[in-house]
C-alpha cells in the first residue's frame, strides 16, 4: 500500500514527541522525590524515572497502551473496572442522542426550507443554542429530567442530541436548497407539488450534505453524552471514568479513556462512511 | 383550427433594484397547431422569457396570452406542453429509464403505464437500450435526447425548448436536429424552440421569430417556404441561404441604434 509509509512516519513521529515530553514533563517530580532525599540526578538517571511512575503529569505511551490492554481485553467486559463496560454505557446514551438529534435536526431543516416564518425565526435560536456552553447547561437538563423522574440513559442522550442536531440543521439546509432553480422550474412543469418536490427532488439531492453532517454529528454526539455523564456524578460511562480519574489523579486511566473515547468516535465516523458509500453506489452518485 | 398560442400586446416587465426592466414589449404572435416556431435574438430580447410565459414559469404584466385557448397557469395544469431546458438536467441518482419516469411519477400514471411510455419515447429519441444507465455514463448529446423524451413522455401537444443544443458541438447538434425534425415530422407536435443560431433556425422552422433586446420584441416574423422534408443538404441551397439572409438582416436591423 502507498500510504502505510507516511501514515507510519507521522505516528512514529507522533510516538516520539509523546516520549519527549513524557520525559519533560514527568521530570519534575523524579527531582523533587532526589531533592527531598538530599540527592542529586542526572539526566541518565532521571529518563527511566519518567517511564513507569504511577501518577504521571503525562503518562507514556506503553503505560497507556498497558492500561488498555488490562482494561479492554484482561478485564471481563461485565466488570467495572472494563472500559468495555463504560464504552457501552457511553455509546448507548451517543446513539439514542444522535438518533434523536439527527431526526429532529432533518426535520428542524424541512421546516426551514418550506416555511418562512421558521427560516426567519428557527436558524438564529439553533446557533444561539449551541453559544451556551453545553457544560453549563448539562447539569440543569440532568438536574431538571430528574426531578420528573426522567433518569438513567435519556437526559445523557438528550444532551448528546442538543450537540448534534446542530450540524445535522445546517448541513441539511443546504442539501435541502441545493436543487438549482432550473430543477425546481422543470418540477414547476409537472405542476408537481411542495411534497413531491420535497421527495422526489430536495431529499435525495442532499444526500451527500446529509452525510457529512452526520459525520460531524456523530462526533458531537459523542462529546455531549462524554460531558452529559461530567458534571452529574455518573457512576458509569467514558465520562466517569474520565471524572474519577482526575479525582484520584490516576492519569493513565484519563488517557486510556481518552483513547477509547477516541477509537468510538473513529468507529462511529467509520461507520457513517460505509452507509453512505453503500447509499451513493445504490443511487448512482458514486462513480 | 384554434391556435396553439395566442399572444396580444404581450408586456412583461421584471421589478428589479435598478428599477423596471422591460424584457418583452407589446409582443403579438399567433402559433398554429404544429407549426415550428423558432425564436432567435441576441441575449437580452426576451425570447427564453416569452417561452417561460408560454410555460406560465413567467407572468406577463399586460396584454393576453392564452395556450391552447386557456391561461398558461390552466394550460399547465392540463399538461399542454413539455419543456426541455439548456441544460439535460437529469437526476443523477436516477437511471435515464427513472428520469423519464419521473413526470409521469408526478402525474400519477400507472406503474405499468409508466413502463410502457418510457419504453416508447426512448425509442422515439433512439435511447432503446439505455433505460438502466446512469446520466454520468451517456454523453452530453444522449444525456439532451433523454431529458427530450422525459419532455415526451407525458405526450404534451406542444414542446418547449430553451436552447436545448447550446452547450452542444456542431457535429452532434446537426445530428440532433435532423432527430428532431424527424420527432417533429412523425408526432405532428407543435414546438417552440429558442435559439442563438441562424441555421438551426431556419433548418429547423416553419415560422422564425426575430426578436431584439431593450425592450425585448418581435423585429420580423418570417413564415418558412422550406418543405417539411429537410435532408441537411437544404442548408446549401439558395432558398435557404435567402431566409438565412433575412433573418440576419432582421437581427442586425434590431441592433442598429444601440451597437
Amino acid at each position: 500500500m502507498k500510504s502505510t509509509g507516511p501514515v507510519l512516519t507521522v505516528l512514529i513521529a507522533i510516538l516520539a514527541l509523546w516520549y519527549a515530553g513524557a520525559v519533560w514533563m514527568n521530570a519534575q517530580w523524579v527531582r523533587d522525590q532526589a531533592e527531598r532525599a538530599g540527592q542529586t540526578v542526572t539526566w541518565q538517571q532521571i529518563v527511566p524515572e519518567t517511564m513507569n511512575q504511577s501518577r504521571p503529569v503525562l503518562p507514556a505511551p506503553h503505560q497507556v497502551a498497558v492500561e488498555l490492554w488490562k482494561a479492554v481485553v484482561v478485564t471481563p467486559p461485565t466488570s467495572k473496572r472494563s472500559l468495555i463496560y463504560h464504552a457501552w454505557v457511553t455509546l448507548s446514551a451517543t446513539l439514542l442522542g444522535f438518533a434523536i438529534g439527527t431526526g429532529a435536526g432533518i426535520l428542524l431543516a424541512a421546516g426551514i426550507v418550506h416555511n418562512r416564518a421558521m427560516d426567519m425565526s428557527v436558524m438564529p435560536w439553533a446557533i444561539a443554542s449551541q453559544t451556551i456552553p453545553i457544560l453549563a447547561v448539562a447539569p440543569m437538563i440532568i438536574v431538571v429530567l430528574n426531578s420528573i423522574g426522567i433518569t438513567g440513559l435519556v437526559p445523557k442522550a438528550i444532551i448528546s442530541a442538543y450537540l448534534s442536531f446542530f450540524p445535522v440543521v445546517v448541513g441539511m439546509v443546504k442539501g435541502f436548497r441545493s436543487p438549482d432553480a432550473m430543477q425546481l422550474d422543470l418540477l414547476k412543469t409537472y405542476s408537481a407539488s411542495r411534497m413531491q418536490a420535497f421527495w422526489k427532488l430536495r431529499l435525495p439531492a442532499s444526500m451527500p450534505y446529509l452525510f457529512a453532517s452526520l459525520k460531524v454529528g456523530a462526533a458531537a454526539a459523542l462529546v455531549g453524552t462524554i460531558v452529559g455523564e461530567l458534571p452529574t456524578g455518573a457512576v458509569a460511562g467514558l465520562g466517569a471514568r474520565l471524572l474519577s480519574g482526575s479525582y484520584y489523579g490516576q492519569t493513565v486511566q484519563i488517557w486510556a479513556a481518552l483513547f477509547v473515547a477516541a477509537a468510538l468516535a473513529a468507529g462511529l465516523v467509520v461507520v457513517i462512511g460505509m452507509v453512505q458509500r453503500v447509499t451513493l453506489r445504490r443511487m448512482g452518485m458514486l462513480r | 383550427m384554434a391556435p396553439v398560442v395566442e399572444a396580444r400586446g404581450v408586456g412583461l416587465t421584471f421589478q428589479t433594484a435598478d428599477g423596471p426592466v422591460h424584457a418583452l414589449k407589446d409582443v403579438n404572435l399567433t402559433i398554429a397547431k404544429g407549426d415550428f416556431v423558432s425564436f432567435i435574438g441576441p441575449s437580452g430580447c426576451g425570447k427564453t422569457t416569452f417561452l417561460r410565459a408560454i410555460a406560465a414559469l413567467e407572468a406577463p404584466t399586460e396584454g393576453s396570452l392564452t395556450v391552447n385557448g386557456m391561461t398558461p397557469d390552466a394550460a399547465r395544469r392540463a399538461r399542454a406542453y413539455g419543456y426541455v431546458f439548456q441544460a439535460a438536467g437529469l437526476y443523477p441518482w436516477r437511471t435515464i429509464a427513472g428520469n423519464v419516469k419521473l413526470p409521469l411519477e408526478i402525474m400519477g400514471f400507472s406503474k405499468a403505464e409508466q413502463n410502457a411510455r418510457v419504453e416508447k419515447v426512448l425509442e422515439l429519441v433512439e435511447l432503446t437500450g439505455f433505460g438502466k444507465k446512469f446520466p454520468w455514463q451517456l454523453s452530453g448529446g444522449m444525456q439532451q435526447r433523454a431529458s427530450i423524451a422525459r419532455a415526451l413522455a407525458f405526450d404534451a401537444d406542444i414542446l418547449l425548448m430553451d436552447e436545448p443544443f447550446g452547450a452542444l458541438d456542431e457535429i452532434v447538434r446537426d445530428r440532433l436536429n435532423e432527430e428532431l425534425l424527424k420527432l417533429w415530422n412523425n408526432t405532428g407536435k407543435t414546438i417552440g424552440f429558442v435559439t442563438h443560431s441562424i441555421p438551426e433556425a431556419v433548418y429547423l422552422s416553419t415560422k422564425i421569430v426575430v426578436m431584439s433586446p431593450r425592450p425585448g420584441r418581435i423585429t420580423d416574423v418570417i413564415e418558412s417556404p422550406l418543405p417539411r422534408e429537410r435532408p441537411l443538404e437544404i442548408r446549401d441551397t439558395p432558398a435557404f441561404m435567402a431566409i438565412a439572409h433575412r433573418v440576419r438582416e432582421g437581427l442586425r436591423a434590431g441592433h442598429s441604434y444601440d451597437v
